[in-house]
């Protein structure tokens, strides 16, 4: 264990006590996945998949494609080979209004949080596509509009409980530090209900309070609604300790695959990534 | 035959046109390029100097005195935006700046007018005004004038290009433009580049306002004909200098043809709104403008 | 001290989510209203009404039109004055093809082909962002006002050019035109503001004002949720049309008497974004303050210098005008980028307190 550097949350090493998480079918396949700008190769046939209520960590130094990755799969970024199997569709790209409606939510490297609205509103909109009265009752905001903004509300504010944000409900998110901001957007995510939740570097810029308190949300999302978790992190520390399965990108291509310990044992990781442990 | 001399006529009167949007289009590459800001005052920075020029022209200032002083009124004022505007305004959203030079653009008018009165003022500073006969027997006629103001923004452009490319201060000007905190960070002096652009957006405010003048006579009306700028830089893109000048050439070619070829069918006066619709059509092809970058998104 | 939240309990979402969460707030809204219905039409003049109030009121209609597409949703519209202009003439042609229809449908029906042509010029959108924006706009006002001039089947073959509004009653009393009274324009065009701001503030606080304030604040992060740009977008541009067409029949139908385009040119647009910006991006209120800000301005101005003794030109003060908007501009552009709207809400922060410094 204490062979990779970085910091190690306390709130992680309780991993052992964890029921069992229900691992399940795939529900997230990419294949020989290739993506460029002009003549850089970002992504360079690259293969994985997802199961089921896991929390799949990718990782791999700075400009090894891990958050194209991301874009790839919620459809910013449309890969020029390779295709995409995702709720009973397989595609050659992902169009980004079909991976929200089923389910797929992410965060961001750098917050793109809507700074100009509250911290309500930020998570009301990760209700948006679950909203549908017309424009008709939105006007009068009467009826069926009323009721239907009253029965999210209720349900955001579970999230806000969950999160512990309920002190700048009403906040513009421009105002709050890095640390809230990025809590903001995990709960942006998470009022969006997702069945998979795309996480790029939640902890990265986050002092020790706040990485173990992410690491426990992470934690929590995935065990008590089986949300199956993507996760791009760079703390070695937290990825080898929450994560089930680990890809490992290089340049661009995939250099290893499978369980933490597996990944740690792997050379190919270990010349281009990890370093060379210090007890070998 | 006659014809075809006709077209080229009319293709050559474009073009003379189109150099003048060149110009002024090029005020706002500029400024755009050096500080990110859309100036929308360019127009009417073209109209106050040709207006303090003729100003003191009729109160018998000699020509190059004359010159001279409205150079320096458009460096004085180059100052008083930067003191007064932008300083206050660093590391604002682009909107907002371009909403400042909107509200700049109005006061500069009410100044100009308070000064000098809102008549037209006829000018006329020896710029040749005859004509060559050109083709069989003379049918193409080719205003002087328009030769001579070509050959005048030509250079204008040419030594601009050189000043961006090779001085020190050209490539401060472009570092600015690219980052203000970054370029504050390596000790360029951002207060004093922006006065510099927008001095040098003044003179060529100044250039403009004096041919177009000499044409039209200094009036109002000439604030809204540079408005025009506006779809040649989209059609050239923001940030570039021969873009700006293979933009103008395109508008202008393309609304004098249109007009005179498609006007009769439709009701004529199309040149008002030509240019403008032209650029949105090309946009929804090209976002990015002729010259200017792909820009690849990331999030 | 006198103006507070605390011991104002809300023990339903609803009650939270009202318009307006503070009673006093109510209670002020709901007097200003119902004094401006009841008590002004009695003690307003020819003037006041005529010249004041009726062309404010108009143009804080098509401010809040020009604020949900650039303050809410983010996309920096000069052609305000176009799709004015729109409603306008296709008004006209509704109002006398169907000489039967209530004017209240005229209205609308105004507004609605407003909307259409908005949707169409808001079409760039999807791929033009920021100012290559705002100047495709430009190609609406420069195209829309030729066509309106050019064509004259949008004026009936007028002989001028420039027709005059046709008379139409309402509830009995003439409400367009020259012919009307003051105080019944005035009541029309009243009961159009209250009832289209009060639809604007719940759209914008609703769903699909968060659809769009998302997508002003960040459009890639907006996509990603699953918010389709274009139809956001489009749906601005929809509704934003439409206030600024129904602003545009009023003003031709019941302010100036005539449907002409000079009426609508570029320098409408443009006072109707100083109205947004003085007044505040992405406030209802603000649009109200905006234009009568920028409305009485220039009455002041005139006046002014008779209060204090001095006679001053007209055409200096014209000139003074423009360099005192173009001022003001810039100065709250740097002191207060949210316009008046904030500085009320200051004024209300402080009064929380006063007159307790803490």
């Amino acid at each position: 264990m204490a062979a990779v550097q970085g910091f190690e949350p306390e709130t992680v090493s309780d991993e052992a006590e964890l029921p069992d998480r229900e691992v399940g079918e795939v529900v997230l396949k990419l294949e020989n996945i290739e993506l460029g700008f002009g003549g850089v190769k970002a992504i360079n046939d690259v293969s994985f998949e997802v199961r089921k209520g896991e929390i799949r960590a990718i990782i791999g130094p700075n400009g090894a494609g891990k958050s194209s990755m991301l874009n790839c799969i919620n459809g910013f970024y449309k890969p020029q080979k390779g295709t995409i199997t995702f709720a009973g569709k397989t595609m050659s790209a992902m169009d980004p209004h079909f991976a929200a409606s089923n389910g797929i939510a992410r965060t961001f490297q750098n917050i793109a949080l809507f700074r100009g609205m509250s911290t309500l509103d930020n998570l009301m909109t990760g209700r948006v596509l679950k909203m549908n009265r017309g424009f008709f009752w939105q006007a009068l905001r009467w009826g069926p509009a009323q009721r239907e903004e009253i029965e999210h509300r209720a349900f955001v504010e579970t999230v806000i409980d969950f999160l512990e944000i309920q002190s700048i409900r009403r906040t513009p998110v421009g105002r709050l530090p890095y640390g809230l901001q990025k809590r903001v957007e995990l709960g942006r995510a998470l009022a969006m209900q997702p069945s998979i939740l795309l996480l790029d570097e939640p902890m990265a810029g986050m002092n020790v309070e706040e990485k173990q308190d992410m690491s426990r949300f992470i934690l929590d999302v995935n065990e008590e609604f089986g949300t199956t978790i993507v996760l791009i992190e760079h703390d070695m520390g937290v990825v080898m300790d929450i994560s089930d399965r680990v890809v490992v990108l290089d340049y661009g291509r995939k250099i290893a695959d499978g369980t933490p310990d597996e990944v740690r044992r792997n050379q190919n990781v270990i010349d281009a990534y990890l370093g060379v442990p210090h007890e070998d | 035959m006659l014809e075809f001399w006709f077209f080229i006529e009319v293709v050559l009167n474009g073009m003379f046109a189109g150099t003048m949007y060149s110009l002024i289009a090029l005020g706002f590459v500029l400024i755009f390029k050096a500080s990110g800001v859309f100036n929308f005052a360019q127009g009417f920075m073209v109209l106050f100097a040709a207006l303090c020029f003729v100003g003191f022209l009729e109160m018998g200032v000699p020509l190059i005195l004359a010159l001279v002083i409205a150079a320096a009124i458009m460096v004085a004022w180059a100052f008083a935006v930067e003191r007064f505007v932008l300083r206050h305004l660093v590391n604002q959203e682009p909107i907002i700046l371009f909403m400042a030079t909107i509200g700049i653009a109005f006061f500069l008018e009410g100044f100009g007018e308070l000064l000098w009165g809102a008549d037209v003022h006829p000018l006329d500073i020896g710029i040749p005004d005859g004509a060559w006969f050109v083709g069989p027997d003379g049918v193409m006629m080719v205003q002087q004038f328009d030769v001579a103001a070509a050959v005048i923004a030509g250079g204008l452009v040419a030594v601009l290009a050189l000043f961006f490319t090779y001085t020190r201060i050209g490539r401060a000007l472009r570092a600015v433009a690219d980052d203000h905190q970054a370029a504050l960070s390596v000790g360029i002096p951002l207060n004093q580049i922006w006065i510099i652009v927008w001095a040098v957006a003044g003179l060529v405010a100044l250039v403009a306002g004096i041919i177009w003048g000499s044409r039209l006579g200094v009036q109002f009306s000439l604030s809204i004909l540079a408005l025009k700028a506006l779809p040649v830089l989209i059609l050239g893109g923001f940030t570039s200098v021969p873009g700006a000048i293979v933009g103008g050439l395109i508008i202008g070619v393309g609304e004098k043809v249109a007009e005179i070829y498609l006007g009769p069918y439709i009701g004529g006066g199309i040149e008002e709104w030509f240019a403008y619709v032209v650029a949105m059509l090309f946009l929804l092809y090209r976002p990015q403008g002729l010259f200017g970058d792909k820009i690849i998104e990331r999030v | 001290m006198f103006y507070r939240e605390a011991g104002i309990y809300k023990t339903s979402y609803a009650a939270d989510q009202a318009l307006f969460r503070i009673p006093l707030d109510r209670i002020f809204v709901i007097s200003v209203v119902l004094f401006a219905a009841l008590v002004i039409p009695v003690i307003g003049n020819e003037y006041w009404l005529g010249s004041i109030l009726i062309p404010t009121l108009i143009m804080a209609i098509a401010t809040i039109g020009l604020n949900i597409l650039l303050g809410y949703c983010g996309q920096l519209s000069l052609g305000t004055g176009a799709f004015m202009a729109a409603g306008a003439f296709l008004g006209y042609k509704i109002a006398t093809a169907f000489p039967w229809m209530p004017i209240w449908a005229v209205v609308i029906l105004g507004g609605l082909s407003a909307a259409l042509i908005g949707v169409a010029f808001g079409l760039p959108s999807l791929r033009i962002k920021g100012f290559y924006l705002a100047v495709t706009t430009l190609a609406a006002q420069f195209f829309l006002l030729w066509l309106f001039q050019k064509v004259p089947w949008f004026v009936n073959y007028s002989i001028a050019g420039v027709p005059t509004a046709p008379p139409r009653e309402m509830f009995g009393y003439l409400v367009t035109g020259a012919e009307a009274t003051v105080e019944a324009r005035y009541l029309f065009i009243l009961a159009f503001t209250v009832v289209l701001a009060l639809i604007a503030a719940n759209l914008v606080r609703g769903r699909i004002g968060r659809t769009w304030m998302a997508i002003r604040d960040m459009d890639i992060a907006a996509e990603l949720i699953g918010i389709k740009p274009l139809p956001t977008k489009l749906s601005a541009f929809a509704v934003s049309s439409f206030y600024c067409g129904v602003a545009g029949v009023l003003w031709s139908f019941c302010y100036i008497n005539t449907v002409e385009a000079t009426a609508f040119d570029i320098f409408r647009s443009f006072s109707v974004l100083f109205m947004v910006i003085i007044g505040g991006l992405g406030s209802i209120l603000g649009c109200f303050l905006g234009a009568f800000f920028i409305f009485l301005l220039p009455i002041f101005l005139n006046s002014a210098p008779g209060w204090v003794g001095l006679e001053v030109p007209t055409e200096l003060i014209s000139h003074l005008e423009f360099m005192v908007f173009g001022a003001l501009i810039v100065f709250f552009l740097i002191v207060e980028p949210h316009g008046l709207a904030r500085l009320w809400a200051i004024t209300k922060e402080k009064l929380r307190l006063w007159p307790f410094p803490y």
